[in-house]
């Protein structure tokens, strides 16, 4: 590819035709600020703080200087380049000024601060006064109708970058620009409050917000009274992209394993019991396989997806509710960990089910919204009563005043502790496939896998397919994981195109490693790296770790089915660990 | 929230529906479409009520946010309908120096309205113009073809009055 030769800060540089200078700058390991910019997702150049002072060549000579948004400026030969000249910095604190005239600056008390992107910006600029322009202000109502989050966009910079996500990644679009100029807000259709809409709950906004404008509910503040309640019994589960999370709360690179410290840190904060949700993700896969295997053989609805995704879930009854049948009847680990507390764990423990408190950390904001669905818990208990997103974790380690990077690593307790490397890679794409495929190939053929690796279904690409024969019938999977990658691999299927007989959707993209409840990563960072590989690693990693790789080898699994449920499939297990869905209308 | 769903209830009958699918069905797969659409469906129905929008959202796979983002963008698309008395308050500059906005915001207070909206029983829609030529009599408003001047917020009362019959 021809190479473009021009001088940054005035180095020379060579990069491909193409380059934005911004990816030029990058590469000379100068990283330029940026606001709005979201690579491959919101390359719109409107902020303007990530401005350089540019001369490219006319004719023999340079051209004057002039600023250019370099996130979406191209690099051309002989260009020169000025990333940090005083008038680059003057208008970007210019810029950062007009913005925080309309901000409201209560930082202190945001749950960004120290986050946020914004904040930074201005201390980088050196921006000595928040109130250099101080004009009209409009004070927006904060938007509470959602079961996961709210949106105060009295914290909104107009960035887009929520709305890009949620049309382009997520294909949904249930927020976006409304009116013009200076009442420009991003709300939804008529002013609607996103409980209205058929938002699903993934919270991918909440991950790519620069500000405090969106964020999940705050529920730590009820789990420190559940705990300071003696009378409470209260049990904590945590999912497995948690431990692939977390760390990043503390100053750990990303992609750092924290399960053990944050055991710890969980037993500090006086949980009675840390659990973990890997068991149920085995539970889960006992469940499906068969579930799986009986439609297969007893000429059940196909091709049947898995149901872990709360996001994916609610897409597919709000945007293909002719689908839903196809949708596995199983409840989400989560739900199943709930069910199985308050009726084995706390028949086995001799504890009232209603003096049980059941938190789940979870890399995810949709779990907010399932654990209230009517069709999830029993006998008017939920099956799950508090559901913290990782970030929530982080805080209340935070709040404890828990010196999480001095914690010894600690084992989960016994016995809903216990999971298999099949139940770890739930957290990435292609996992609850891969995991379902090691149980259900050797339930069919009777016999030991040789290699419990399916490569194939692995890897960070939206949408990806196999086709494995097993006990001499092939079996097409497909694997999406985004809903915008989803939608496209549904109507290959509704169109006939397609004929698979097993699919895995994850509402996020990456599978929930990347969860709308996840630890936000700065542009700057997931501009230049794929923070979803990052993350998928530390799983794959601990699964190849395992001593017991297949969910039916599980020792609590085995012992569950033996002494309480029966057989996957039973009456039992119907009552208990699966659910029914419900068709929704777009908004 | 407060949603800015029309409180007026929608009308639209079955004729002006088959004409606005009809309109879609030639237009939507060209580039850029929408907004001839959406000019097409208020020239049909007069205003873009949610009713309206989701129909061009669902034939036209379109967000319905998207297009409700284009709605509001431009003033010449309007979110209302015009009630059977259009009231007209003149925010030109000599009316307003004379007090006009004062008389537009007793407007909203009676009629319980915001400008660019109709009273839920379609009577009134009040809205604000620039200046209608009439400075001599600002501050001025107009009802419908009729116009009055030299007004007072005293006056905003008796003039609905006369109309609510």
């Amino acid at each position: 590819m021809e190479n473009i030769n021009l001088k940054i800060n005035g180095m020379a540089v060579s990069v491909p035709k193409g380059t934005t200078i911004l990816e030029a700058a990058h590469s000379a390991h100068i990283d330029i600020p940026t606001l709005c910019f979201l690579k491959d997702i919101n390359e719109i150049g409107a902020c303007r703080i990530c401005v350089v002072e540019a001369q490219e060549m006319r004719g023999p000579a340079l051209g004057p200087k002039r600023l250019v948004a370099s996130c979406v400026y191209p690099v051309s030969e002989g260009m020169e380049v000025s990333t940090n000249s005083p008038k680059v910095i003057d208008s970007r604190r210019k810029t950062l000024e007009l913005i925080l005239s309309t901000h409201d600056r209560k930082c202190l008390s945001c749950v960004r601060s120290g986050n946020c992107e914004l904040q930074k910006l201005c201390k980088d600029m050196k921006v000595d006064d928040e109130c250099a322009y101080e004009g009209e202000k409009v004070k927006y109502e904060i938007d509470n109708s959602a079961a996961h989050m709210y949106r105060d966009n009295n914290k909104c910079v107009l960035c887009r970058r929520c709305t890009a996500v949620c049309e382009k990644v997520q294909g949904i679009g249930v927020i976006g620009a409304n009116e013009r100029g200076f009442k420009t807000s991003i709300t939804s259709a008529f002013e609607m409050g996103l409980g209205e809409t058929s938002c699903v709950s993934c919270g991918q906004c909440i991950a790519v917000c620069p500000t405090g404008a969106i964020s999940e509910k705050d529920y730590t503040t009820q789990v420190f009274e559940a705990i300071a309640d003696p009378t409470k019994h209260v049990i904590v589960q945590t999912a497995p992209a948690v431990r692939a999370g977390l760390g990043e709360c503390f100053g750990y690179p990303i992609g750092t394993d924290v399960e053990g410290k944050m055991v710890a840190a969980l037993r500090r904060l006086g949980f009675d019991k840390v659990f973990d949700t890997d068991f149920s993700a085995d539970l889960t896969i006992m469940e499906e396989a068969n579930e799986f295997i009986d439609r297969v053989k007893n000429g059940g609805k196909l091709p049947l997806i898995t149901s872990c995704s709360p996001g994916w879930v609610k897409y597919c009854e709000h945007y293909f509710p002719d689908m839903t049948e196809n949708l596995s009847s199983c409840k989400s680990p989560q739900q199943m960990f709930g069910a199985i507390v308050k009726s084995y764990y706390a028949e086995k423990e001799g504890i009232d089910p209603k003096d049980i408190v059941s938190v789940s950390i979870m890399p995810c904001t949709a779990k907010k919204f399932e654990i209230g669905r009517d069709d999830e818990g029993r006998d008017g208990m939920a099956d799950v009563d508090i559901a913290l997103t990782t970030r929530e974790l982080g805080r209340m380690i935070e709040r404890a005043g828990i010196n999480f990077n001095a914690l010894p690593d600690e084992k989960y307790d016994d016995p809903l502790g216990i999971g298999t490397g099949a139940g770890v890679i739930f957290g990435a794409t292609g996992g609850v496939m891969e995991a379902a495929l090691r149980t259900a190939v050797e339930t069919l053929t009777g016999e030991e896998l040789a290699d419990v690796n399916f490569t194939d279904v692995r890897g960070v690409e939206g949408i990806k397919e196999a086709t494995y024969n097993v006990a001499g019938m092939d079996v097409k999977v497909a694997v999406a994981s985004g809903l915008a990658n989803a939608r496209e691999l549904l109507k290959k299927v509704q169109s006939g195109e397609a004929d698979y007989q097993f699919i895995e959707i994850m509402g996020c993209p990456g599978g929930c490693v990347n969860g709308g409840g996840q630890p936000q990563v700065h542009a700057s960072v997931r501009n230049f790296n794929d923070i979803r590989e990052m993350r998928a690693k530390v799983l794959y990693n601990l699964d190849e770790k395992n001593a017991i790789r297949k969910s039916h080898e599980n020792p609590v699994i085995k012992e569950l089915y033996a002494t309480y449920l029966g057989e996957p499939g039973s009456h039992k297990a119907h009552e208990l660990l699966h659910t029914t869905y419900v068709k929704r209308s777009v908004n | 929230m407060s949603s800015k769903i029309c409180s007026v209830p929608f009308n639209g009958t079955a004729e002006q529906e088959a004409e606005l699918l009809k309109v879609i069905s030639e237009r939507k797969h060209e580039k850029g479409s929408l907004m001839p659409i959406l000019q097409k469906a208020q020239d049909i129905y007069g205003y873009l009520p949610i009713e309206v929008q989701k129909i061009i959202s669902n034939e036209m796979d379109i967000p319905l946010e998207k297009i409700y983002g284009v709605a509001t963008f431009y003033s010449q698309f309007a979110l209302n309908p015009k009630g059977q008395y259009k009231i007209s308050v003149c925010l030109g500059t000599a009316c307003y120096v004379k007090g006009s906005g004062d008389i537009y915001a007793k407007l909203q207070e009676i009629l319980g309205i915001e400008g660019g909206q109709c009273t839920p029983d379609g009577k009134f829609s009040l809205e604000a113009c620039r200046c209608i030529g009439a400075c001599g009599l600002a501050p001025v408003l107009t009802v419908n073809e009729d116009v009055y001047g030299r007004l007072t917020v005293d006056d905003v009362k008796d003039i609905i009055a006369k109309y609510s019959e």
